[in-house]
């Protein structure tokens, strides 16, 4: 800790008066919020305010001087100025977010641009490329079992993008190093693509479950029947119990998307849905007109009066 | 987060009655829970700043507002510029350097130039 006196250029002899007027001409010329681009005001403001709060306090001043404490009592707690916010490096800021760039890229591009009119060497501007972000529509089927996907990027740089078992909606991948280019040997950015998981005509993505409407005719739901009925994994066979109907409900352990924290497979949940004939069937007719069923069946009863 | 009571605890020349007169003419604006105003970092920090232009360096009431309007300003061009440079470190290398070139004092060949 620097001797106050020194820190602030006055006498040890100096009124209160002549302490803060020194003060205040510093005060002026270093405060960092006052001058953004000053790298060293912060520290120089923070030597002149401890040496001010020293010395325009008289009892402090008397045992400085007195040589009962040093000038180190004076020290002050770290302090967050205003620049650090308003010069949006920091997350509470309200400036816009631009993220990629910092004070140091430029405070070099302008030292470049303003001061040295170019003839520093290149080497001292150095920054790193910007991140860029796309967004990569992708089949539901993709999502569920990974997949590895080619992107063309208008610049004609093509990018590698592997896409992960039960990838999900909205998931963010971070391909390091694939943004801009750096600048004077900097690294280059990252690219981040955006999954934007398309939907399946017939399946419908639940959490790790895989909800589909199978349809069957009138006799497989009739009599029963093995049928095949289509997963993300590929077509699996499976027996429809007699007597089904539109609406049961059948569940394919393990034929969901795999979890991909837990490892664990979802189900598939099949919904059945009896569909009758699209062709004539003058059989069938010909069976329902004589046809006298054993209970007498109403099935909008509940809908109406 | 700090409230009234904290903040001008916190920073030992901070007269209440200023605090609340910045306050109303809007130098700081603190977000109101429950009726009453909530300092975030940012806002604590410009209130520091305030409190050094006004009791330190003897910033008057009526030309404060004037500064801090002034140090808005710089502020904001600041963040202009920050994102045409990031803009500009973004292009190749051979546009940075026109771009360098064209800013430079007797550089540009552009119109812009006094006859």
């Amino acid at each position: 800790m620097k001797d106050p006196y020194e820190t602030l250029g006055v006498n040890r002899t100096a009124t209160a008066a002549e302490i803060k007027d020194a003060f205040k001409k510093l005060a002026r010329k270093f405060h960092p919020d006052l001058h953004p681009d000053d790298k060293e005001a912060e520290t120089k403001f923070k030597d002149i305010s401890a040496a001010n709060d020293l010395l325009k306090d008289e009892e402090k001043r008397r045992k400085f001087n007195a040589g009962e404490i040093d000038a180190s009592g004076a020290e002050r707690p770290q302090e967050r100025f205003y620049r650090d916010f308003a010069d949006g490096s920091a997350p509470a800021s309200h400036a816009t977010q631009d993220g990629f760039t910092n004070n140091e890229e430029l405070e070099e591009f302008l030292a470049r641009a303003f001061v040295g009119g170019g003839r520093r060497p290149e080497s001292t501007f150095r920054s790193r490329g910007q991140d860029v972000s796309y967004v990569l529509p992708i089949g539901l089927l993709e999502a569920a079992n990974g997949a590895t996907r080619t992107i063309t990027l208008p610049e004609g740089k093509t990018l590698q993008v592997t896409i992960p078992e039960g990838a999900e909606d909205r998931q963010m991948l971070r391909l390091k190093g694939q943004g801009m280019p750096g600048f004077g040997g900097g690294p280059a950015g990252d690219a981040y693509v955006e999954l934007h998981v398309e939907p399946h005509p017939y399946f419908d993505r639940k959490d790790d479950n895989i909800h589909v409407e199978v349809p069957v005719t009138l006799k497989e739901a009739t009599l029963g029947a093995q049928i095949e009925v289509p997963t993300i994994g590929g077509p699996v066979t499976v027996t429809v119990p007699k007597g089904s109907n539109t609406g049961t409900k059948m569940r394919l352990r393990d034929r969901g998307i795999r979890n991909r924290k837990s490892g664990q497979r979802g189900h598939e949940l099949i919904t059945l849905k009896v569909v009758l004939p699209v062709v004539e069937e003058p059989e069938l007719v010909a069976f329902l007109e004589t046809w006298q069923p054993k209970s007498q069946q109403d099935p909008r009863k509940e809908m109406l009066p | 987060m700090m409230c009234f009571d904290d903040l001008v605890a916190a920073i030992a020349a901070l007269q209440r009655s200023d605090l609340d007169a910045w306050i109303r003419e809007e130098l700081v604006v603190p977000r109101q829970e429950a009726g009453r105003p909530l300092f975030n970092d940012m806002e604590c920090a410009r209130v520091r700043l305030i409190c050094t232009l006004h009791y330190d360096l003897e910033v008057g009431a009526d030309t404060l507002t004037l500064v801090l309007s002034l140090i808005d300003q710089l502020y904001d061009t600041r963040q202009r510029l920050l994102s045409l440079t990031a803009a500009v470190a973004a292009q190749d290398k051979n546009v940075q350097a026109a771009i360098i070139a064209a800013m430079e004092p007797n550089g540009g060949s552009s119109g812009a130039g006094k006859s």
